[in-house]
């Protein structure tokens, strides 16, 4: 048995080396705290496997130039925070309707504006699902440990080239600055999806249709031959511009459900003593770790609680949470925010159970001490 | 009958274009086509990048790798496709808004960069999509929707800008010369760097009309009479140039281009 290739590591170190492990080849950036590191490693870490970084005079610029080279055919992906994650939104919605794969990552810090620079919050949830204009769907990932900062990078770049869709790495501050062990899996343990090229030649290819079978289109890129174009207006399966209104109907139709269509495919979530819980506390990423430590403390004075954790933020885990709240005597949301996945939570099983929220935004953690209480004065 | 060069490098399909009657956007469209032809590059090797305006529709009509990206983002956009493939000659049309306003900040970047690509203005001097608000080259005193008692902004002399900025190549040219428009788009291509070629284009509908300026004939008569050649320009007494738009090849430098420098750091390893 080869020997474990056991590391102490950075939460925005993992999320590098979980894109390199994924395949990224291009990434382009902009400094903000607290999620430089990402950009400083791969500047350090990518041409040395032939990738390229390059740091660009802004955020929108940054969104751009990874639509630009994802489309000649590189793997890539930016970092933010919450104030560039604004700027980004500009982009989201061109790689949404073009459909092209990249990894935005936005380690997010107290808003709004230029808010709490280095202290954590969970406060863009909402702007992830919706900040960009338009109806559209989205996926969005939310990791809880540096462990799986490193697997759910890899996991945002498979669905990415998947789904043919832009993927929102959320992370929290307090993550990606704390070091963890972390066993780097082999090359070969590592699941890899590429985008799909075209089965056909060139002279057949039409860039934005589906084939018997597929979710997406089958994806060029630039310089193959193919000579394809690519429009953030509403375009046919040619690629070309329409204003028809069944086209348009269509394609906004298809781009929303190829995401929630396979939300059992994109849904990953974590079920932490949820078997016998009458006290259910939904949470996610770091705010996630209070409310184990929480819910092992209830358990010892004999309160059965449990958490139902979402890795996957958007699209949201819809059946399991309804399942949840035909069982749970109560749900609590509980979030570094004033209640925004509360509201997701709220809508689906308020109808089923009583759906609770506690959060707050001071730039603190919320301890498991806090938790206890709020579940405890019911 | 269309020429070789509309069977050969337009999708013919999608036919007729948008653009007014009058419109200078196809003379310089034309002129591209006539330079990649001119330099035999093959189609598939040929990157255009648009932004957003009346230029940027361009990419759609030509049978090259071509995006229509956001507004002011296409030297954004293509920075990152001249990285990702260093082997395609990426060529960004935009207009004087979508560059000079809010792409203004991407083009001095690119030009810093001295990244190997070739950008050509179609200055217009208005925003013409939109339907005709006054834009950053709108001379001033002149007037725009937005503008309606004379624009009070100075104009910006974009050749300046991408020079001061690094631009290894600048020129410029306009829609009555057409021949000095292909010369220098092949000699921006040619070029190892951010080439930068701002065309002087008539927007007859938006600018020309409000303006008073006559049709597309009297506006092109006009550029023909209020320019004059670099090489003429040089040679007269200070007091003797008066306030003609010089036109021709205004700059060239040398410096190490952007992704040939990315790559000595790649063999470095």
């Amino acid at each position: 048995m080869a020997e474990k290739n056991i590391k102490l590591m950075q939460g925005n170190e993992a999320c590098v080396e979980g894109a390199i492990a994924a395949g990224m080849k291009f990434y382009a950036g902009y400094p903000i705290t607290p999620s430089t590191e990402i950009a400083e490693l791969s500047a350090t870490k990518l041409p040395k496997i032939g990738g390229k970084f390059i740091q660009m005079e802004d955020e929108i610029a940054s969104i751009s130039a990874i639509i630009g080279a994802s489309l000649a055919g590189l793997k890539s992906m930016t970092a933010t925070s919450g104030p560039g994650f604004s700027l980004k939104q500009e982009g989201l919605g061109y790689a949404i309707i073009s459909e092209v794969p990249c990894v935005i990552v936005n380690v997010q810090r107290g808003g709004p504006s230029t808010g709490l620079p280095t202290s954590p919050a969970q406060g863009d949830i909402m702007q992830a699902r919706w900040g960009t204009h338009g109806d559209h769907s989205i996926i969005a990932l939310y990791p809880s440990t540096v462990k799986e900062i490193y697997t759910t990078t890899i996991r945002a770049f498979n669905l990415a080239e998947k789904y043919r869709t832009p993927v929102i790495l959320l992370m929290d501050e307090v993550i990606a600055h704390m070091r963890e062990k972390i066993e780097i899996p082999d090359g070969d343990e590592v699941e890899i999806y590429n985008r799909k090229k075209p089965s056909v030649g060139p002279e057949k290819y039409l860039p934005y249709e589906i084939k018997e079978g597929d979710i997406v289109p089958e994806m060029a890129s630039f310089g193959e031959g193919y000579r394809f174009h690519v429009t953030g207006l509403v375009h046919n399966e040619t690629g070309f511009p329409t204003s028809n209104p069944d086209l348009s109907e269509n394609l906004v139709n298809r781009l929303f459900n190829k995401i929630e269509d396979n939300v059992e495919d994109i849904v990953e979530y974590e079920e932490y003593m949820l078997e016998d819980a009458e006290e259910v506390i939904v949470a996610y990423g770091a705010t996630a770790r209070s409310v184990k430590s929480a819910i092992e403390s209830l358990r010892a004075e004999g309160i059965k609680a449990g958490m139902f954790r979402p890795i996957t933020i958007w699209p949201v885990a819809e059946k399991q949470i309804e399942d949840i709240g035909k069982k749970a005597k109560r749900i609590s949301v509980i979030e570094m925010n004033m209640g925004q996945y509360y509201s997701v939570i709220d809508r689906i099983a308020s109808k089923y159970t009583s759906v609770d929220r506690y959060g707050r935004v001071n730039g603190e953690l919320i301890t498991p001490e806090e938790i206890i209480s709020f579940i405890k004065e019911g | 009958m269309p020429s070789e060069l509309v069977d050969k490098y337009f999708r013919t399909e999608f036919l007729p274009h948008i653009w007014c009657p009058g419109c200078g956007n196809g003379i310089v469209t034309r002129a591209i086509v006539k330079a990649i032809d001119n330099l035999e590059l093959n189609q598939d090797d040929v990157c255009i990048v648009s932004g957003i305006g009346c230029s940027s529709r361009a990419s759609g009509y030509l049978d090259f790798n071509t995006i229509h990206t956001t507004h002011g983002r296409a030297l954004a956009f293509a920075t990152g496709i001249k990285l990702a493939n260093p082997n395609l000659h990426v060529i960004v049309i935009t207009g004087d808004g979508d560059c000079a306003a809010i792409g203004g900040n991407h083009l001095i970047h690119a030009a810093r960069r001295n990244i190997d690509i070739t950008t050509i203005v179609f200055n217009n001097n208005i925003y013409g999509m939109t339907g005709g608000q006054y834009s950053p080259t709108t001379p001033t005193g002149d007037k725009g929707t937005t503008a309606p008692y004379g624009n009070i902004d100075a104009n910006f002399d974009l050749c300046n800008l991408a020079q001061a900025a690094g631009a290894t190549y600048v020129s410029r040219s306009t829609v009555h010369g057409a021949n000095m428009i292909i010369k220098q788009i092949e000699n921006g291509i040619k070029n190892k760097g951010f080439s930068f070629i701002e065309t002087i284009t008539v927007c007859p509908t938006y600018y020309g009309r409000r303006n008073k300026k006559g049709d597309a004939v009297d506006m092109i008569d006009y550029l023909k009479g209020n320019t004059i050649n670099k090489s003429a320009y040089d040679k007269l007494s200070e007091e003797d140039r008066g306030d003609k738009l010089v036109v021709g090849e205004l700059y060239r430098g040398e410096r190490p281009e952007y992704v040939e420098s990315y790559d000595k750091i790649i063999k470095s390893f």
